[in-house]
C-alpha cells in the first residue's frame, strides 16, 4: 500500500525531475512579462498565445526528457530534411509578401527554414562530436560548408533575419568548437570595416540604381532606411521612426501599462511582434528595458553554466551555441527596435508573439535543461 | 592544427565561455547605452513627437453668412450634406481607386471629369470630392466597404446653395473652391491663412466677393486625439467658431423678379437706385447663369456653355460694360447749359433737320426737323440738333468738367469688385488714350456728337442711373451699395451700412425744376408717352437710343441692320417725379428704340416698386416710339 500523497509526490517529482529550476524560473519570469506587455499591445491575440505556450512548454519539456545522445541521433537526418525542404521551398514554395518562405505539407503550412534554427547547431555539434579530439583546420572547412549552403538557400527566399540566426547559431557552433583566434580576429575586423564602410558612403550606395551583390532590393531598402529613416518617413522609415519615437517618450519610469500613446493609436507597427519592445520601452521606460536585459544576462549566464558543465563535446557546443542563440535574437530585436540595426524581421525571444519562434526557442530551452540534467557529475 | 588532450580541449572551452560572456554583456551594455539616449538623454524632444503625432488641432470652419433681401428673402443659404472625398496623396492608383468605388457609389463620368479638374487646380494634401451630396444608402454602403479604400473618406460638409437660381446672380456671385493663386494669396497674409485652414470655398465674384470677410466668420479650433490613419479618437478641447455675418441687402428680390421676366431672352442691363440713400433696388444683368453650378466646382460641358454664349451670360452688363447713353445724356447737358450760362431755359434755337460743321452734316432723327425749340422742348421731343448746338458752343473741356460731377467716368464705389470706369471724352483723355500726335489732338467736330450723347462718350449703366439718381436727389450724390445691414447671427444684432453722402452737386434749384419738369412732360406729351400712359404717379424719364455702328449719314432701317449691330435702347426714370423714391437706367442691347423696348420695363418697375401693381404678362413693345 502506497499512501497516494506519495504517490503524488513521486509523480510531481517524476515530472519536475527533468526542469532545470533556475532556467525555469527566468523562462517564466521572460513570459510574465510577454504576457504583461501581450495584454497591452494585442489583448485579442492572448486565447492564441496561451495556445502557443501551452505548446511550448510541453515540446520543452518532451525534449528535456530526451538525453543527449539520444539527439546526436537525430542531428544528421533533420538537417538534411531541413535542406531538402529549403530546396523543395525554392522549387515549389508559397510566395507572400515579395519572399518564398512557405511550404505546404498538405496537412501543414511551415516556414523549413526554423528548422534549421535547431538543425543547424545540432548538426554542427555532432560533426564536431565526431571528430572529437582530431579536429584539423579541414573540418572548419566543412563546418562552414555545411553552414552555408543553407543559408545561402535561406537569404535566396529572401529571410534575411532567419539567415543570419541561422549563420549566427553555426558560428557559436565553429567558436566553441575551437577554432582558430587567427580566423576569428581578421573575420571580426573585416565585418566592423564593411559596417563602417556602408555607414560613412551611405548617400552613394542607397543611390538610386545602385544593386548591392547577393541581397534583394528590399533589403538594401531597410539597410538604407535604417541609415537614414527620414529619407521615407512615410514608407519602410515609418517603422524606425515610429519605434525609436515609442521608445524614447517612454522616459525612464514610462508612461505606464496600457497607456503607450504610440502603442494604443496606432503608430507603432507590428507592435505584438517584432516591435513589442517598443511597447514594453514606452509603457515600462528604461526601468522595464533594464529589468528586461537583466533577465536575458541571468538566461544567457545560465546557460553558458551549463554549457560548461556539458558532459560531452556534442552537448557542450550545442548548449553554447543554442544560449548565444538567444543573445543574437535579444541583440538584434533591440538593435532594430532601437534603430541602430536594420529592421530584418528578428523577433524578441519569448516576448514577442508568434508560435513558430516561440515553439523553437522553448525547444532551445528543452535542450538546455537535457543537456544540464545529464551533465557531468563533479564529485 | 595540433592535437588537444580534452582536458586542454575544456580549458579552452572555458576561455571561450568567458569571451563569449563578456561579449554578451559589452553587447548588451551598447544596448543599454543607445536605450539610455533615447529615454533619457533624448526623452524631450521623443515626448514632444509623441505628442504631436497623438494631438492634433483640426480647425472648425464656421458657417458662412446667409444673404437676404431687403425683405428678408433668402437669396443664399447653407445646407449640410455628404460628400465623398479622395485624397490623392494617400491614395497610390487613383484611377483604380475611383473604379472601384464606381462598383459601390454611382460616380458618373462628369463627376470624373470634374475631380480631374480639381486635381489640376488642388493643393498638396488637400481631399478633393470625387462625389457630392450623398444619399444616407450610399454613406451607409461606403462606411461597410471601408476598409477597402485608405485614402477614401465621408465628409459632413455645408453646401452653399443659391435657393432663387438665377435671380439676381450677377449682383450675388457665387463661391467656388480656393484655387492654387487664391491660397497662395491667403498664405501670404498670417491671419488670414490661420482663418481660412479647413475653408474649401471663397467667394469669386459679386457679393460673396465683396463681403468675403463678414460672410465668412471665424475658424474655430478643436484639439482632437488622433490615431495613425489621422482619425479622430477623442477631443480635447474646442474653440468654436464664430459664424460669418448675414448680410441684409438693399435689394429688392421681388422687384428683381419683376425687371427679369420684363427682359425676357433680350440682353440688357438695368439698375434701381433709392435716391435718398444710394441704396440698390434692383440690379439686373440679362441673361443670367445658376450660380449653384459654380459651388461644388463646375463640370466641363456646363463651363463651356456658359463661357463660349455669344450673349456672354457671365458677363455683368451693367457694371463691367460701358456704353454711350444716347438721349439720356441730354438733361444732363441741358442742366450744364443752364450752370455754365450757356442756355436760358427759354432761349430757343430753330431747327431744320440739319446742322452742318466744317465739310460734315449732322442730321436730327426728325427729317425737317423740330422746328422752334426750347430747353423743355429739346428734352421732350429728344431735338438732337438743340444739342449739336450747344456742344459746340460749350467745347468739350467744360462739357467734360460739367458731366464729370454726375459721377460720368468715375467709379461709383459700389460693393461690388471691378466696375468698369467708362469714357468720358476730353482733351486730356483723348492725349492719354492714343500714341501717335495726329490721333491725340481733339477736332471740334468730334465735340457735335458728345452733345447727344455718342461719339466717344460709354458709360455703364450703373453710371447712368446713378448720374439719375443724383439729379433726382437735386445734386445730393449718395455711393451707391448693395447692402442695408451686417447681422451677427449669435445676437441678431444689426449693424446698419450708412449711406454714405458723396457730395453735394451745387445746383440751383430753379434749373434743377426746368429739367425735372421737362422729364416729366417726355413722359406727358414726348417719346415716353405710349410707355407711361395711365400711370398712377408722376414720373420723371428720358428715353435713349445708343449707336452700335455708325451708318455714316445713312438713315437707319432697323429691319435692315443685323441684329447685334442695332442700337441699344435707353431709359433712364425717377418717380415720384415731386419727392423721387426711386431712379432707375435701363438699358436693352440691340433693343432699337429706347421708348420701344427700355421705357416699357422701366414702367414695370416703377409700377411694382410704387404701387406694387405686377405686370400683367410680359412686356409689350409699343410698336411706334421713337427718340
Amino acid at each position: 500500500m502506497t499512501d497516494p500523497f506519495v504517490l503524488v509526490r513521486r509523480g510531481w517529482q517524476r515530472f519536475t525531475a527533468p526542469i532545470d529550476g533556475i532556467l525555469m524560473a527566468i523562462l517564466a519570469a521572460l513570459l510574465i512579462g510577454a504576457y504583461v506587455a501581450m495584454m497591452s499591445a494585442s489583448p485579442e491575440r492572448l486565447p492564441a498565445h496561451n495556445i502557443n505556450l501551452a505548446i511550448g512548454l510541453a515540446v520543452m519539456w518532451v525534449v528535456a526528457n530526451v538525453p543527449p545522445q539520444r539527439m546526436q541521433m537525430f542531428a544528421l537526418p533533420l538537417y538534411i530534411i531541413g535542406v531538402l525542404l529549403l530546396v523543395a521551398v525554392e522549387l515549389f514554395g508559397e510566395i507572400s509578401k515579395g519572399a518564398q518562405r512557405w511550404l505546404d505539407l498538405g496537412f501543414i503550412r511551415m516556414q523549413p527554414s526554423e528548422i534549421m534554427k535547431i538543425a543547424m547547431p545540432l548538426m554542427l555539434a555532432w560533426y564536431f562530436q565526431k571528430r572529437e579530439g582530431a579536429l584539423k583546420f579541414r573540418d572548419f572547412l566543412v563546418a562552414t560548408a555545411l553552414l552555408a549552403a543553407p543559408v545561402g538557400l535561406i537569404a535566396a527566399q529572401p529571410d534575411l533575419g532567419t539567415s543570419l540566426l541561422v549563420t549566427a547559431a553555426g558560428i557559436f557552433v565553429i567558436y566553441f568548437g575551437g577554432l582558430s583566434w587567427k580566423l576569428i580576429a581578421p573575420v571580426m575586423l573585416l565585418g566592423v570595416a564593411l559596417i563602417a564602410g556602408i555607414v560613412a558612403y551611405e548617400k552613394q550606395i542607397c543611390a538610386d540604381g545602385v544593386e548591392w551583390p547577393g541581397l534583394r532590393e528590399y533589403q538594401k531598402h531597410r539597410v538604407c532606411m535604417l541609415l537614414d529613416p527620414s529619407s521615407d518617413p512615410r514608407g519602410k522609415g515609418f517603422h524606425t521612426i515610429q519605434s525609436t519615437i515609442a521608445v524614447g517618450s517612454g522616459g525612464i519610469i514610462g508612461k505606464g501599462w496600457q497607456q503607450g500613446t504610440q502603442t494604443h493609436l496606432d503608430f507603432l507597427p507590428e507592435r505584438h511582434t517584432d516591435f513589442i519592445l517598443a511597447v514594453l520601452s514606452e509603457e515600462f521606460g528604461l526601468l522595464g528595458v533594464i529589468v528586461l536585459l537583466v533577465l536575458y544576462c541571468l538566461l544567457i549566464g545560465r546557460g553558458l553554466m551549463i554549457a560548461l558543465t556539458a558532459s560531452s563535446l556534442f552537448s557542450r557546443l550545442l548548449a553554447g551555441a543554442l544560449t548565444m542563440n538567444f543573445f543574437t535574437y535579444a541583440f538584434v530585436n533591440m538593435g532594430m527596435v532601437s534603430g541602430v540595426l536594420p529592421v530584418v524581421g528578428v523577433p524578441l525571444p519569448l516576448v514577442s508573439y508568434g508560435g513558430t519562434a516561440l515553439v523553437t526557442l522553448c525547444l532551445g530551452m528543452g535542450i538546455l535543461m537535457s543537456v544540464q540534467r545529464h551533465r557531468k557529475r563533479v564529485s | 592544427m595540433e592535437l588537444k588532450t580534452p582536458e586542454q580541449e575544456l580549458s579552452g572551452f572555458r576561455n571561450r565561455i568567458a569571451v563569449a560572456a563578456i561579449f554578451v554583456l559589452v553587447c548588451f551594455g551598447l544596448i543599454v547605452a543607445r536605450f539610455v539616449y533615447l529615454q533619457v538623454v533624448r526623452y524631450d524632444y521623443f515626448a514632444t513627437r509623441a505628442e504631436d503625432n497623438r494631438i492634433s488641432l483640426l480647425p472648425v470652419v464656421p458657417n458662412r453668412g446667409l444673404i437676404l433681401d431687403r425683405n428678408g428673402v433668402v437669396l443664399a443659404r447653407n445646407y449640410s450634406a455628404y460628400t465623398l472625398e479622395i485624397t490623392p496623396q494617400k491614395v497610390g492608383d487613383l484611377e483604380g481607386t475611383i473604379d472601384e468605388l464606381a462598383g459601390i457609389i454611382d460616380i458618373q463620368l462628369k463627376d470624373r471629369r470634374r475631380f480631374r479638374k480639381l486635381l489640376d487646380e488642388s493643393k498638396n494634401f488637400e481631399s478633393l470630392p470625387i462625389r457630392t451630396r450623398l444619399s444616407d444608402e450610399e454613406v451607409a454602403r461606403f462606411i461597410a466597404q471601408r476598409y477597402r479604400f485608405p485614402g477614401v473618406d465621408i465628409k459632413a460638409r455645408l453646401f452653399r446653395q443659391y435657393p432663387q437660381g438665377e435671380l439676381a446672380s450677377h449682383a450675388l456671385g457665387y463661391i467656388s473652391r480656393i484655387n492654387r493663386k487664391e491660397a497662395e494669396a491667403i498664405e501670404q497674409n498670417e491671419e488670414m491663412a490661420e482663418n481660412y485652414r479647413g475653408t474649401e470655398h471663397i467667394g469669386k465674384t459679386g457679393l460673396e466677393q465683396h463681403y468675403e470677410e463678414e460672410l465668412h466668420g471665424v475658424t474655430g479650433f478643436e484639439q482632437v486625439e488622433v490615431d495613425a490613419s489621422g482619425r479622430a479618437v477623442r477631443s480635447l478641447s474646442r474653440t468654436p467658431p464664430v459664424p460669418g455675418n448675414n448680410l441684409i441687402l438693399t435689394l429688392d428680390a421681388e422687384l428683381q423678379r419683376i425687371v427679369e421676366q420684363a427682359f425676357g431672352e433680350r440682353r440688357g442691363a438695368l439698375v434701381a437706385i433709392e435716391p435718398g440713400t444710394g441704396g440698390i433696388l434692383a440690379l439686373v444683368s440679362k441673361p443670367t447663369y445658376d450660380p449653384n453650378l459654380f459651388v461644388d466646382g463646375i463640370d466641363t460641358q456646363n463651363w463651356n456653355a456658359l463661357n463660349n454664349s455669344p450673349d456672354k451670360p457671365l458677363l455683368h452688363r451693367a457694371i463691367y460694360s460701358a456704353y454711350p447713353p444716347g438721349s439720356t445724356f441730354k438733361p444732363f447737358m441741358a442742366l450744364a447749359a443752364l450752370r455754365t450760362g450757356k442756355r436760358t431755359p427759354t432761349q430757343a434755337i430753330h431747327d431744320s433737320g440739319l446742322f452742318p460743321f466744317g465739310n460734315h452734316v449732322f442730321r436730327d432723327d426728325k427729317v425737317g426737323g423740330h422746328g422752334m425749340v426750347d430747353m423743355v422742348k429739346s428734352i421732350v421731343v429728344s431735338c438732337d440738333t438743340y444739342y449739336y448746338i450747344l456742344a459746340n458752343e460749350m467745347g468739350i473741356d467744360m462739357i467734360s468738367e460739367q458731366i464729370g460731377e454726375f459721377g460720368f467716368g468715375s467709379l461709383t464705389g459700389i460693393d461690388i469688385q471691378g466696375e468698369a470706369r467708362g469714357v468720358l471724352p476730353s482733351q486730356a483723355w483723348k492725349k492719354a488714350r492714343f500714341k501717335k500726335p495726329e490721333q491725340q489732338k481733339w477736332y471740334a467736330g468730334e465735340t457735335i456728337s458728345i452733345g447727344i450723347g455718342q461719339g466717344y462718350n460709354n458709360y455703364t449703366t450703373l453710371q447712368i442711373a446713378h448720374a439719375t439718381a443724383t439729379l433726382a436727389a437735386n445734386g445730393v450724390m449718395f455711393k451707391p451699395h448693395l447692402v442695408k445691414y451686417v447681422e451677427d447671427v449669435r445676437n441678431g444684432k444689426r449693424r446698419m451700412i450708412e449711406p454714405t453722402p458723396v457730395k453735394t452737386i451745387d445746383l440751383k434749384p430753379e434749373d434743377v425744376e426746368v429739367i425735372k419738369r421737362a422729364m416729366v412732360e417726355v413722359n406727358k406729351w414726348g417719346t415716353g408717352t405710349r410707355a407711361f400712359a395711365g400711370a398712377e404717379y408722376v414720373t420723371a424719364g428720358k428715353t435713349g437710343t445708343s449707336q452700335v455702328y455708325s451708318l455714316k449719314g445713312a438713315k437707319y432701317v432697323e429691319s435692315e441692320v443685323a441684329k447685334h449691330l442695332r442700337d441699344h435702347a435707353l431709359y433712364v426714370a425717377f418717380a415720384p417725379a415731386e419727392a423721387p423714391k426711386i431712379a432707375l437706367a435701363v438699358l436693352v442691347e440691340n433693343g432699337g428704340f429706347g421708348a420701344q423696348a427700355a421705357a416699357p420695363i422701366a414702367r414695370q418697375v416703377l409700377d411694382y416698386y410704387l404701387t406694387g401693381k405686377r405686370p400683367a404678362g410680359a412686356a409689350q413693345p409699343d410698336p411706334d416710339g421713337s427718340d
